[in-house]
């Protein structure tokens, strides 16, 4: 008998119906090495349901075509499920107008643009661009090629041993020199939730404009960039439930109409002769060339998807789901929990002492759990702590009590192994 | 699980938690830096050459039980070769865990760090000293050589 059963209704473990919402995912039936798969690898690549799988096959079976151009039937259709899907997603993230929605392949991306067409005219040499100690890669190199091409120089927030951020002295780091701060929401590496509502308003307060990187916030939890009020707002797709390759930044409407286009070619033109090109609106015109039309189909899906479970429900499994987990790993005697911060979504990060984590990792796949082992992207992370590796287990909606049982297993295994 | 003993069967963690050869040579006279920025693993290797035999070989860092087994095997199988013996076995090591040229079968207890082929993520782990030692004889001053 597992603990679950005994679990009271009121519990938040059961506001879902887990056994349902796995079948809905054909990949999650299937063994790995002689036993159940046990995905726990929700933070790098998240999986996708039949609903998404379906979204996309109808699109190639019926209705593909190019969007925005075509007079005819397919085109049409094409072009309303793209933008159907681009609805989706302002309403996904509370934004005012779609016009505030671009798809791009996924948050990298979105940094990527934003830096180059949103900072790079804006910025001259000694100029500040403020991060923190806990970005993923994706929203530190872009800056860094930034500052390498403008000589403006990057700050970063400190963090604390507890894997939350050191914001004590956050007021002396936007300066009259800042010209963006981009931070992300929740840590990929640690699961800390950062108080962005209060550090945007703070910015704001200076006039500094915030790009907020929610890659690892929209699976878990609701996003409302009015609310928030940052200027950007990053994610990729992959990561909620989505195809890979297609993901989408919200950017308020008179920033996005005063940034020059980041890539010229079709679709973001109104009209071309060899003289003069004229751009499209907003927000065509940062999205040159053909798009991924079934990805944003896909996401448009997803989006559905997770809105009929309900994402203040998926918030809160996921956070019993996680302090199940962390409860039972606390109690092991020789592993340590790397990110301890009061507010966590999804992310357990550990050490077994003495076993290496790529050999965790090895081993545990050897018994069906699939969990990420290394740096996570995030070498700063990695290198505060004096580590090179951690080993990740992630959480989604799908995963079960039981789930997080075979997940402390594996690490008995594998200290006996080791022992 | 079979699978599993297979990699991390006796030798390979007896290697690990007793690595052989653990320690500097004072009066090595080739010595390399190996890294692996990917997973962290680190070590030094030292080799003293007497003409063209390998008198002496050791290693020292950290890294995973595959690294850390294999870089200690190596020594244990390299000291007292002659360098084209150790060319000769080098280059077994790498047919052995990548498969190219036809793989190759590996003797004695490197015999054990032909299974690492069957995880592919893990190939880099294993080689890492053999590179590692490869670079320490090809060089007559300290060098560092990395995986990725």
């Amino acid at each position: 008998m597992t603990q679950s059963t005994f679990k009271t209704p009121s519990s938040p473990l059961n506001d879902i119906d887990v056994a349902a919402i796995r079948r809905d995912f054909p990949v999650l039936h299937q063994e790995v090495n002689g036993h159940p798969l046990v995905y726990l690898d929700n933070a790098a690549s998240s999986q996708k349901p039949v609903q998404v799988i379906e979204a996309i096959d109808h699109y190639y079976r019926m209705d593909n075509a190019n969007v925005h151009r075509g007079v005819h039937r397919l085109s049409q259709r094409a072009t309303d499920a793209y933008e159907g899907a681009r609805s989706k997603v302002r309403q996904f993230v509370n934004a005012k107008s779609d016009k505030e929605i671009v798809f791009v392949r996924g948050a990298t991306e979105a940094v990527n643009l934003i830096a180059q067409s949103f900072v790079r005219p804006n910025i001259e040499p000694g100029d500040e661009i403020l991060i923190s100690y806990l970005e993923h890669h994706a929203n530190i190199v872009p800056w860094q090629m930034l500052c390498e091409q403008t000589g403006a120089k990057l700050n970063v927030i400190p963090m604390l041993e507890s894997g939350e951020l050191d914001l004590s002295g956050f007021d002396s780091l936007l300066t009259d020199k800042t010209k963006i701060m981009a931070v992300g929401q929740v840590s990929n590496a640690l699961g800390t939730v950062n108080p962005v509502k209060e550090m945007i308003a703070k910015a704001k307060a200076k006039g500094i404009p915030v790009l907020i990187d929610g890659a690892q916030a929209v699976p878990h939890m609701q996003v409302d960039v009015q609310d928030l009020d940052c200027d950007f707002y990053v994610f990729s797709g992959h990561k909620m439930f989505a195809p890979t390759g297609i993901g989408a930044f919200y950017g308020k409407q008179s920033l996005l109409e005063a940034m020059p286009p980041w890539q010229g070619g079709g679709d973001m033109i109104l009209s071309v002769s060899f003289e003069h090109t004229e751009y499209n609106a907003v927000p065509y015109k940062f999205e040159a060339g053909t798009p991924h039309i079934a990805g944003a189909i896909g996401l448009g899906a997803a989006i559905d998807y997770m809105q009929s479970i309900g994402i203040a429900n998926i918030t809160a499994y996921e956070h019993a789901l996680l302090s199940y987990a962390t409860e039972k790993v606390s109690a092991m005697a020789d592993v340590r929990i790397i990110g301890t911060a009061q507010n966590k979504a999804s992310v357990l990060s550990f050490m077994i002492e003495d076993v290496h984590p790529h050999d965790v990792g090895t081993i545990f796949d050897q018994q069906g759990v699939a969990i990420r082992a290394g740096h996570h992207c995030a070498q700063p992370v990695m290198q505060f702590y004096g580590i090179a590796a951690t080993a990740r287990a992630s959480f989604a909606f799908y995963n079960t009590e039981q789930e997080v049982d075979s997940l402390i297993k594996a690490i008995k295994t594998t200290q006996e192994l080791f022992a | 699980m079979s699978e599993l003993r297979d990699l991390y069967q006796e030798v390979i963690m007896d290697h690990k938690k007793k690595p052989r050869n653990f320690r500097e040579i004072a009066d090595a006279n080739h010595m390399a830096h190996g890294n692996n920025p990917l997973c962290g693993d680190a070590l030094v290797v030292y080799v003293k050459l007497n003409g063209e035999t390998i008198e002496d070989v050791s290693f020292q860092g950290s890294g995973c039980a595959i690294s850390v087994a294999s870089a200690s095997l190596m020594t244990e199988s390299l000291k007292g070769k002659t360098l084209d013996e150790a060319q000769s076995l080098y280059d077994d090591v790498h047919k052995a865990l990548t498969g190219e040229s036809g793989g190759a079968e590996l003797s004695g207890k490197l015999a054990v760090l032909g299974g690492v082929k069957e995880f592919p993520a893990r190939v880099k782990c294993a080689t890492l000293s053999w590179h590692t030692v490869h670079a320490a004889v090809d060089s007559d001053h300290d060098i560092s050589i990395s995986t990725e």
